[in-house]
Parts: structure tokens; C-alpha cells; sequence
């Protein structure tokens, strides 16, 4: 009893103490603005979508012009450069961060708006 | 249990020996974490030679985890009793082995944070995706097969679950060749001589690496070994590396008689450089020859020599090994028959490969897993073989 | 409860309840408010016939091409990814020479996906072969399986990459036809950049595609046809 006590005492101090650090999560939204659903739901199910997406796309060529993560980034990169992953209140990694959740897309997909990307290329 | 186990397990030395092993998988730990964030470019590895050093560890491993479980089938399923009382060293061996095999084999993947993908999306046509299971299978089997053979009241069941390990090893083993045999475009492989291959080869490193560490333990113990049983045991070692080498030669020999293969074969047994180098001296003789010489020789084959013809036998697989993985995909893909071809991919040229550090390391923490389980096993549960009862002195 | 899990709950939290979230519903709601796109088809099969004949040696156009459009480093070293590469070729008895640009044959019977252990190694039904880096654990089995070492493995870690051809670290790659082009209905970055025409691209079941007449009026061969693979790249000119 005394263990079990300890351990709920340990649970309610550990996340207090790293609330005092971190914090709602203040996100660089880029263009923001909804165009697939409102934000809650896309909070808790974009992981879904794009999984959902990238087997569609991928596998069976079925390349959704809304839903993809090329577009997610196409609004929600930063306005200042052009990305969701560069900085620590990026979109995608601000909010990844704050959930404490792997963010592995970007391991191979980039995080770049693409027409930014086609600029920086050109100008090599 | 009713008797106890007879090891000097506590002393100074088996720590020591156990510290050591856990060095050794640290030192590979520590490797992969290199290879994970530097990616494989800090290996010898690349496009050319696709597997290489990780690859000749895990697949001894693997293959000897095989062979080693014929010391229990004998005893089991053809009931010597001599096996018998071998029957457990021998399974915690093939545990040991195969965890070694596999461990090396998972981590030398470009994701193996990802290796679960394996179980998720499985792939029928795909022998990789069969030996998962066969792999996974051989673990529950032999674990089971140990119970029925050292729990008393599980005896009975000690024969079905042995025939069940012989016919799974033998599957096993054939997986395992059968990763090269389905390689249709390449000239080292290919072939379907290349499964049987393996499970006779199995046998003699099997048996080598049993050999080695029933000696080991005797020796700690002050056990004298039965010069009976051993002389059998010696001499059916023998009687496998002469099968092995049968298959060995035929393969070689079957493929220099087809015209297209002849320009493959000069190469591995000839003009290839380090690969004709380790097959001729570190297979066949080291590997083949000196074992024999040593087992079956009337002035030898006492229990040194014994020792010495396994030791030999192992290196002589390794060699094999590194020359048939290595060596195979070195020579260069014949695409475009009968014209040389030259190309910035390495079309036509043969494929260098210089091992580097890392890979050695991960390849030694799959024998150091290997060796920490068999020793951790002995000491906690008695794997001692126990029919011979002559102590001689105490260590 | 802590200031901070509670705002986690609020964060998370939806209209619907948090506890039964059905996902397929939603989808299906989406599908039919906004119309579902074409996928591949399985009446097309995608293909290159390669003219050696008007191939230049020493000519590197559709490598270069191919590298600016798939993010490639152009980098030759044994460790770094090709997924087209120039092939001289000097027949040993005639010396006659042929100069060949050589990548993923797209195979009907692909011998990377027969033994990708994950199906990481997939055939689309339009007959491109590719790889969902998403399932690729890295074992190399296809780059060890394929008969015209097309594949490469990525040694190192990857930055900015195109937005269009996601690659990363620890997995194999390898010629995708430009898949990206193909399905908004454009043709692989070679073809498009091969100054003498060599590669012409097209659609081997539309009896009527450019590459089809050609086939059947000319001679073509498939490279290592005795592996009985029937490759979607034929030559002609060897």
C-alpha cells in the first residue's frame, strides 16, 4: 500500500514539475487554416490519415491532392522558412516534442515546401 | 532436481570469463549504435558487396545452432544413451548459438528499430520471411525439447519433442541454404545443392563447437571423459567433415563443368586473391585436412587433439563462409554475356570489400551472446553431461 | 491532476468523445464529400525501349538527369546510391562497342519482391516496381536478388530531399520510373532529358503507344531474358 501511495505521489509530482518547464506547446502554424477538418479533429487523427494516405498513395498510386503529407507542409511549413521541422516551435516538431511522440516521417520525406525546395535547387 | 550441479562456477576465472563476454556484447553495442546514427557507410559494406563480415558470424552461428542439436537427436531419437545424457548442453548450445546468430543478424539492418515490420507485413514468397518463423519455431522447440529431457516427469514426452527439433533443424538448416540456392542470378549461388550443403557442413561445426565446450567443462569440473563415448563421437566428427567436404567438391566441381560458371570458378578457387588464399589454406586445409589428420592419425586423436581438430574445423567454417558470401558476390554479375562491360557502378570489376571495425565487433558480440548464454545456463541450471562419474582431482 | 495533464486532455481532447473514435467512418465521410482520385491501372504497363544504336558513349545526360530530379548526390563511389548508370560494352569476339544506359528494369516477375521478406518490395499494377521505404527494414535480400544490380542502399544519413522522392537512411532504393512524373501524367526524367531520343517511353499494352508499334515492328531484346523475368526495359541494338 505504502509502494502503491509512493508511486501515484511519484506520477502526480513528475508531470507538475515538467509542466513548470514546458508548457502548451506556442507552434510556428505557417498559412495555417482548416482544409481537411477542424483542428481537434486533426490533432487526433492525422497519424491515421497519413497512414492511411501514404499506402494509398504509394502502394496504389492513389495520390490525393488534399490528403498528403506534401500538402499538410504546403500551409503549415513556416512562413520564414519554409518548413515544419527546422526549428523547435516548427509545426510538425513543436507539438511532437511537447507529446513526447517519434516524429519519423521526416527521416526520408522532406520537410520543405516544395516550391521553396524547387527554388533552392535551381539557384544551385 | 535431485543432484547438483558439479561446477566451480563461483570462482575467480568464471567471473572473469563472464566479464569478458559482457565486454565483448557491450563492445557491439556500442558498434551498432555507430552503425545507426553513421549509417552503414562506417562498415566495409556497400552496394556491391551487400552483406559481408556480420553475415559469415550470424550465418555460422546460425547453421552450427542447427548441428549442434544432432548430439540429442542421436540421443533421443536413436536412442544412444551416451547422446542422451549430451542431450541438454547440446540444446542450450543450439539457444545459445541461434540468439548469437540471430542478434548479429538483426542489427546489421538498415532499420532494425523497424524489425517488426517483419512480423507485420509478411511476405510468403520470401525465404527471409519463412525463416522468421523457422527461426522463431527452432527457439520454442528446443526450449520445449529441454524441458521433456530435464524435468522427470516430462521424460515420456523427451522422444516426440526430440523427433520434433530433428525434423524443425533439418527445415531450418534447409531455409538457410535455401536464401543463396534461390539467388538464380548469381554464379556463387543458385544452386540447389546449396541446402543439403549446409546441413551436412551444420553437422561438423555443430559438432566442433560441442566438442570444444564439452571439453571445457570437463576440464573446470575435473571430469575425465569417457575415452569410449569420446573415440565415437571423434570419429562421427570426422565421418561429417569428409560428407562436407563431399558436397563442397561436387559443388565446385559440378560448376566448373558448365562453361558459363567456369569463369566464376577460376576466380574462387584460383585468381581471386584472398578468396582462392582462404579457401584452399583456411578450408581445406585448415578446415578439412588437419582435422582429419588429427582425428583419425592412429598416433593422435587423443582429447588435445580433438580439441585442436574442432578448433580447426571452426575456423575452416568461417573461412568457407567468408568466401562464399564474400567471395560469391565480389566476382561480378554477368548482365550483358559475352562482352566486357565497364560502368561507374562497378559493372565487370571486382567488387572490393575491406571489413572495417565495426562490423568485426558486431560479428564477435553475436559468439560473446552466444558464450554468455551457454555460460550463464551452466551455472544456473546442470547441463553437465553427468554419466561419467570419474572425478579426478578438484580444480 | 497536474496543471499540465489537463492541458494534454483539453489538448487532445474532441467534440466526439475521446474514448470511441472510430476512424473509418471520418474517412468515409471524406471520400464522399471530395470524390476519390484514380489510382494506378492495372490495364497500363509502364516500359522503356532503349535504342543503343543512337546511345553516345561517354554521354551522361540521363544519369545527370536522373540524380537533379531524384535528389541524388551524383556521387560514384561504391557506397553511394545509382539508379541509372552508363554501361560501355565491347563485344569479345567482334570488339563491336554499344554504349547503354542500365536501371530497374521493371520486371513482370521481379525477383526483389519474390524475396523481400516485409512486401517492402512491391510491384504496382501498372507494372512499377518499387520500394515503401515505410515497411524497408534494410536486409538488402533484393539488392542480393537482383540479376541487374540495380538497387542501392542508402549508407548514410539524408537532408533535404526532394519533396517529391522521399529516400532516407538504412533502406534500399532504386530507378522508380520517375513514378512521381508518371502519375501526373508526365514520363521519367531520362527519357525527357536524353538529347538523341534514345529511351522512349510508354505504355507496352496500349497497342497504339509509340512504344508499342516499335516493338513490334523492330527487333528488341530483354536483357537476361533466360531468367524468363520479362522486364518492362527492352533494348534494341545488342
Amino acid at each position: 500500500m505504502k509502494r502503491l501511495a509512493s508511486l501515484l505521489l511519484c506520477l502526480c509530482v513528475a508531470p507538475t514539475w515538467a509542466g513548470e518547464v514546458t508548457g502548451t506547446p506556442k507552434l510556428d502554424i505557417g498559412r495555417g487554416g482548416q482544409c481537411v477538418e477542424d483542428t481537434q479533429w486533426m490533432r487526433k487523427n492525422h497519424m491515421h490519415m497519413l497512414k492511411h494516405q501514404r499506402d494509398e498513395a504509394l502502394r496504389k498510386g492513389i495520390r490525393d491532392e488534399k490528403i498528403s503529407l506534401k500538402n499538410c507542409i504546403e500551409c503549415h511549413a513556416s512562413m520564414k522558412d519554409d518548413s515544419v521541422i527546422a526549428r523547435a516551435d516548427s509545426f510538425c516538431v513543436g507539438c511532437h516534442k511537447y507529446e513526447a511522440v517519434k516524429l519519423d516521417c521526416f527521416e526520408c520525406h522532406s520537410g520543405k515546401r516544395k516550391s521553396a525546395w524547387l527554388q533552392q535547387r535551381d539557384a544551385k | 532436481m535431485s543432484y547438483t550441479s558439479p561446477n566451480q562456477s563461483r570462482s575467480p576465472l568464471y567471473n572473469l570469463l563472464l566479464a569478458t563476454g559482457l565486454l565483448i556484447v557491450l563492445g557491439s553495442l556500442l558498434a551498432v549504435h555507430e552503425m545507426e546514427s553513421q549509417g552503414h557507410i562506417i562498415t566495409g559494406m556497400n552496394n556491391q558487396i551487400v552483406w559481408g563480415l556480420p553475415h559469415v558470424f550470424a550465418i555460422f552461428l546460425i547453421v552450427a545452432a542447427s548441428g549442434v542439436l544432432n548430439v540429442s537427436s542421436i540421443g533421443s531419437v536413436f536412442n544412444k544413451p551416451a547422446y542422451k545424457a549430451r542431450g541438454p548442453l547440446a540444446g542450450l548450445l543450439s539457444i545459445a548459438m541461434l540468439g548469437g546468430g540471430l542478434m548479429v543478424l538483426m542489427l546489421d539492418l538498415g532499420r532494425p528499430d523497424r524489425v517488426i515490420v517483419a512480423a507485420t507485413n509478411y511476405n510468403p514468397t520470401s525465404v527471409f520471411a519463412w525463416n522468421v518463423l523457422l527461426y522463431s519455431g527452432m527457439f520454442a522447440a528446443v526450449v520445449v525439447y529441454l524441458w521433456t529431457m530435464m524435468e522427470k516427469r516430462m521424460y515420456p514426452w523427451s522422444k516426440p519433442a526430440g523427433l520434433l527439433v530433428f525434423v524443425w533443424r533439418f527445415v531450418l538448416t534447409t531455409g538457410t541454404g535455401l536464401i543463396f540456392a534461390f539467388l538464380g542470378a548469381r554464379q556463387a549461388y543458385g544452386s540447389a545443392i546449396l541446402p543439403p550443403m549446409f546441413i551436412i557442413l551444420s553437422f561438423a561445426w555443430g559438432l566442433a563447437v560441442f566438442h570444444i565446450v564439452q571439453s571445457s567443462i570437463f576440464a573446470w569440473n575435473g571430469i575425465r571423459q569417457d575415452e569410449y563415448v569420446q573415440k565415437r563421437m571423434r570419429n562421427l566428427m570426422g565421418v561429417f567433415v569428409v560428407s562436407g567436404l563431399y558436397f563442397v567438391v561436387t559443388y565446385h566441381l559440378t560448376n566448373f563443368y558448365f562453361s558459363r560458371q567456369s569463369a566464376f570458378e577460376y576466380f574462387i578457387l584460383r585468381d581471386g586473391g584472398i578468396y582462392p588464399q582462404l579457401f584452399w589454406w583456411g578450408y581445406i586445409v585448415i578446415g578439412n585436412l588437419l582435422p582429419l589428420l588429427l582425428i583419425f592419425h592412429p598416433a593422435l586423436g587423443k582429447s588435445k587433439s580433438v580439441i585442436g581438430a574442432s578448433l580447426a574445423i571452426i575456423l575452416g567454417g568461417f573461412a568457407f563462409l567468408y568466401v562464399f558470401i564474400i567471395g560469391g558476390q565480389a566476382f561480378p554479375l554477368d548482365i550483358f554475356h559475352g562482352y566486357a562491360v565497364s560502368s561507374t557502378f562497378g559493372d565487370g570489376e571486382i567488387a572490393a570489400y575491406r571489413p572495417s571495425v565495426y562490423e568485426a565487433l558486431l560479428g564477435l558480440g553475436g559468439l560473446g551472446v552466444a558464450f554468455m548464454i551457454t555460460a550463464i545456463g551452466i551455472h544456473v541450471l546442470n547441463f553437465v553431461p553427468r554419466e561419467i562419474p570419474t572425478k579426478v582431482g578438484h580444480h | 491532476m497536474s496543471e499540465i495533464d489537463t492541458q494534454r486532455r483539453n489538448f487532445l481532447k474532441t467534440s466526439a468523445g475521446a474514448a470511441a473514435v472510430l476512424i473509418a467512418p471520418g474517412f468515409m465521410l471524406f471520400d464522399i464529400a471530395h470524390g476519390k482520385p484514380q489510382g494506378a491501372s492495372n490495364k497500363v504497363r509502364w516500359g522503356m525501349l532503349i535504342d543503343t544504336a543512337k546511345c553516345k558513349s561517354g554521354c551522361n545526360d540521363c544519369v545527370t538527369a536522373c540524380n537533379r530530379e531524384n535528389g541524388l548526390s551524383g556521387g560514384t563511389a561504391a557506397t553511394d546510391s545509382q539508379w541509372i548508370r552508363k554501361i560501355e560494352l565491347k563485344d569479345i569476339s567482334s570488339g563491336r562497342e554499344v554504349s547503354l544506359p542500365m536501371m530497374c528494369q521493371h520486371c513482370e516477375n521481379p525477383p526483389c519482391v519474390d524475396v523481400c521478406p516485409t512486401n517492402a518490395s512491391f510491384k504496382r499494377v501498372d507494372g512499377i516496381v518499387l520500394v515503401d521505404k515505410h515497411r524497408c527494414i534494410g536486409c538488402r535480400y533484393c539488392m542480393m536478388a537482383c540479376p541487374y544490380k540495380a538497387r542501392s542502399f542508402v549508407h548514410e544519413p539524408l537532408h533535404d530531399q526532394n519533396p517529391d522522392v522521399p529516400r532516407g537512411r538504412g533502406t534500399v532504393e532504386s530507378c522508380t520510373l520517375c513514378v512521381h512524373r508518371i502519375d501526373q501524367g508526365g514520363k521519367p526524367a531520362c527519357a525527357e532529358a536524353c538529347p538523341n531520343n534514345v529511351i522512349l517511353f510508354g505504355d507496352l499494352n496500349d497497342a497504339d503507344s509509340e512504344i508499342a508499334k516499335k516493338l513490334r515492328s523492330l527487333s528488341s531484346v530483354q536483357i537476361r531474358a533466360d531468367l524468363h523475368l520479362n522486364p518492362g526495359v527492352r533494348y534494341q541494338g545488342i
